[in-house]
């Protein structure tokens, strides 16, 4: 059985362990568990998010929200395993380039319709539409469904797109390539359904929350800007019954330590921790302070184009800085919230991805830091030629402290000068999108549970590849990597190569680190990709 | 006195104009723009987004096309970041929010301010005016994003009187930490500029005479003393009114209140070009208009002052 067969398979046990018993109001209908009266669950976002509409939505915490209103083909579980959504389930081809899901007949829109293979159809294709103008059109490029491209491109009428709804509950996509993981893509918030009539009806105010039609467990209520967002459930969502969270409070809190506060005074059920505080709050509340791995990485790249340094063609010296980073300093003492040191690129926890055991990872930093003088040495730097760069990172008090940091090891391990220098956000991109650096600060997000995520960046033809690093025995491993059904040995060795060339220096992989209210059950803390739905949750009674 | 209010509003209008212009070309020149992202768009995704928002044609026709809009459909356009929403309803629920606090925090301010510095000048080198100007120095240097999560540490998790942030329609509770801690600097610079214009109308020669022919304290005071006071006063009060109503990022910031301050901080930092110039001529408009109001103030104040 394969991967999603099998995580499939759980996911219709769990699904009708769940769907079963319905007990009285008060106890948790598969635990038992006293359930609290009040099920509101409260918790601070940073920002406003960008929409709620599935196929515009483009932020983390507008995706959030979106898979709460509406439900895709497929759902993820706790564990981030693929679980049925509107689709029962669904058959591929032995190419698997034509996937054909069926969907439930009981799935109802908020005014009671019923959601159909031609709401997937409508949405997808609204997705491509040049006049939709999402953001995140390129996701239906990298889906390969068919047709695509000219569609994006305007050359061709969206009809033309591979996905046809053969009767009301049977959705047939073709793709031009063998994606053997395309079910799991029916996880992010743009392939969700969406009402035509709605939109018709009331063009781009159709997201406000007295117009909005949805088809997920919750439905949104109440909307303002910079302030809340306020979702209740969803009376016609098929699985309604095995829904306990009553309400879901989005409040719009742009200060952590405010945030902390108000969490503090009992207003918030979920906040997060601002850097440095976790080794307090969990001494003093070991109950709430939580901390769990997430798909991303911190690193710093080299710019090797040919307007980066001299010296960072010499992959002695890009070796040198990296080993001379003391990363345990920068996870305890900087940000000391249960972050990990990283030594690859793709973080550990990322799905089917085995850390690989490269060289410098397991000496000890004593080893490291002199290994890395040899280094230098040899590269022809030291007290009569040194070493001299600047480093680039966009502001923000926590990217400072490490760049101090860095900066502090260089200097004293290894006599290099550092520039530090930092920028406002966009400007930052901008510069650091045409290679006006040395070293820059950079950040990636998993955008689904796998390594190519990650490792697709140090591709030559890579448009988030900032460094401009390039190796063709990467590009190649990666490029095959696409159509095989279990690719680990390519990743091993690409993370491999990556080790010895070091066109980035890993840093760190990063931590959710949550003040969460103890009454709060069920969180996800396993999934990784943090694709939470507030119906897994309910507030046990004190 | 009308022809004057005439002349003034027709020159507004130039001013708004060159306004316009000037944010807009400065707004263009800074690096990046809306839909720069970590993740940079495939071209064909960008084109497809520049070409809704109008971004692919040139700058000056951009610049016609807003101004055209604006001027003729008091259309501002929609926002290039939250997307679900247009500039004017950005503006239309973010306004009323930060004219609710500002405005309270304007009446908080001269309400305590003036009578402060008041009693300061007239009981001077007494404690009553250390114990004032004391007060008002302590008030002016405690910056307000010291002082927000003071309060909220105080009221909120100490104390438990006032919820932490939020604004619910603006109810009182609500109210009360962003309006203390919003008019605390107003009111202590109203404090100190009644303070000392204050003391240099009770030295000057008109206040003599009334002491020499023996009116009555009260009298001098009131009468004869405030008014001529107040002018440095209300030269500030204008351009300060704007600023308290036109929101406060540090207020919507700490105390989450959906105001107008935050949408005008965070649209430069977004490059949501839109609502950056939406609410810059609202702020301007405001700024051209207080003034003339101000102006016409003095007139009515002094005598002296005719348009």
């Amino acid at each position: 059985m394969s991967y999603f067969a099998k995580s499939l398979a759980a996911g219709f046990v769990v699904a009708s362990i769940a769907a079963a018993p319905v007990l009285a109001a008060g106890t948790h209908p598969t635990t038992g568990e006293a359930l609290a009266d009040d099920q509101t669950f409260t918790y601070r976002v940073l920002d406003e998010h960008s929409s709620v509409d599935p196929q515009i939505v483009e932020d983390v915490s507008g995706s959030d929200i979106v898979r709460d209103l509406f439900e895709g083909l497929m759902n993820q579980d706790a564990d981030g395993n693929l679980v049925p959504g509107v689709a029962t389930g669904f058959t591929t081809n032995d190419a698997k380039n034509v996937y054909t899901f069926t969907l439930r007949d009981n799935a109802k829109w908020s005014d009671g319709k019923p959601v159909t293979a031609g709401d997937f159809v409508y949405a997808w294709q609204r997705l491509a539409n040049p006049e939709t103008a999402s953001p995140y059109s390129w996701f239906a490029e990298i889906m390969s469904i068919e047709g695509v491209g000219p569609v994006l491109a305007g050359e061709a009428d969206p009809s033309t797109l591979g996905v046809t709804a053969l009767d009301d509950h049977t959705l047939e996509v073709r793709l031009t390539a063998s994606l053997p993981y395309f079910a799991l893509m029916t996880t992010h918030s743009s392939t969700f359904p969406s009402p035509q009539w709605t939109i018709e009806e009331h063009g781009g105010d159709w997201t406000k929350p007295e117009n909005i039609v949805s088809n997920g467990a919750y439905v949104l209520t109440e909307h303002i800007p910079n302030e809340r967002s306020v979702r209740e459930r969803n009376p016609m969502y098929w699985n309604n019954d095995a829904t306990i969270i009553e309400k879901t409070v989005a409040l719009v809190i742009n200060d952590e330590n405010t945030a902390l506060t108000r969490f503090l005074a009992g207003e918030l059920d979920r906040t997060e921790v601002p850097a440095g505080q976790y080794p307090r709050l969990k001494a003093e509340y070991p109950d709430n302070a939580i901390s769990f791995p997430r798909l991303c990485s911190y690193y710093y790249t080299f710019n090797l184009s040919d307007s980066g340094p001299e010296a960072f063609q010499d992959v002695r010296v890009r070796q040198a800085l990296s080993y001379a980073i003391d990363r345990n300093v920068v996870t305890d003492q900087v940000l000391q919230g249960g972050q990990f040191a990283a030594y690859t690129f793709t973080p550990g926890a990322t799905a089917g991805f085995e850390v690989p055991d490269v060289p410098y990872a397991s000496m000890t930093q004593a080893e490291r830091d002199a290994k890395a003088v040899e280094l230098l040495a040899e590269a022809g730097y030291g007290a009569d030629n040194p070493l001299s760069f600047n480093m680039l990172y966009n502001t923000s008090e926590g990217h400072k402290k490490i760049a101090i940091a860095m900066s502090q090891m260089w200097k004293q391990k290894l006599g290099v000068t550092v520039e530090l220098a930092n920028m406002e956000w966009k400007t930052f991109l901008e510069v650091r999108g045409q290679q006006d650096f040395d070293l820059a600060r950079g950040a990636w997000c998993g955008d689904y549970n796998e390594a190519s995520t990650f490792l697709d960046l140090v591709t030559s033809g890579s448009g988030y590849n900032d460094g401009k690093f390039s190796n063709a025995e990467v590009d190649a491993l990666m490029a095959s990597a696409k159509t095989m059904s279990d690719a680990t040995a390519n990743y091993t060795r690409v993370e491999q190569i990556m080790a010895d060339e070091m066109p980035v220096i890993p840093v760190y992989h990063y931590t959710n680190v949550y003040m969460m209210s103890d009454s709060i059950s069920n969180w996800p803390v396993q999934n990784v990709e943090q694709n939470w739905y507030s119906r897994e949750l309910y507030k046990a009674a004190e | 006195m009308l022809n004057y209010v005439i002349k003034r509003i027709a020159i507004a209008i130039p001013t708004m104009l060159i306004l316009i212009i000037i944010s807009f070309l400065l707004m263009h020149s800074a690096p990046g723009g809306p839909f720069t992202s970590e993740r940079p768009l495939p071209p064909q995704v960008l084109a497809n987004i520049e070409a809704k928002y109008g971004l692919d044609q040139p700058l000056w026709r951009q610049m016609v096309n807003y101004v055209w809009g604006v001027t003729t459909e008091f259309d501002f356009g929609p926002s290039f970041k939250y997307k679900d929403r247009t500039v004017n309803e950005i503006i239309g629920q973010g306004f009323p929010i930060t004219l609710k606090y500002g405005f309270w925090s304007f009446v908080f301010a001269i309400g305590i301010g003036i009578p402060l510095g008041a009693i300061a000048a007239i009981r001077q080198n007494t404690w009553i005016d250390y114990l004032a100007v004391g007060v008002s120095i302590g008030a002016q240097v405690l910056p307000n994003f010291v002082m927000a999560p003071l309060l909220v540490i105080t009221f909120t998790l100490w104390l438990g009187w006032l919820p932490g942030g939020g604004w619910s329609g603006g109810s009182i509770e609500y109210l009360i930490m962003p309006v203390i801690a919003l008019s605390t600097s107003y009111m202590a610079s109203i404090a100190r500029i009644t303070r000392s214009s204050m003391l240099e109308v009770l030295n000057s020669n008109f206040i003599r005479t009334a002491k020499a022919k023996g009116l009555p304290s009260r009298t001098i005071l009131l009468r004869h003393a405030l008014k001529p006071s107040m002018l440095p006063v209300i030269s500030y009060l204008g351009p300060a009114f704007v600023g308290l109503i036109t929101g406060s990022v540090v207020i919507d910031i700490y105390f989450s209140t959906g105001g107008m301050g935050y949408f005008f901080v965070n649209s430069a930092t977004n490059r949501d070009y839109s609502v950056m110039m939406g609410i810059t001529i609202l702020v301007g408009f405001l700024t051209i208009m207080f003034s003339l109001v101000v102006d016409l103030l003095y007139a009515w104040i002094d005598p002296k002052i005719r348009y």
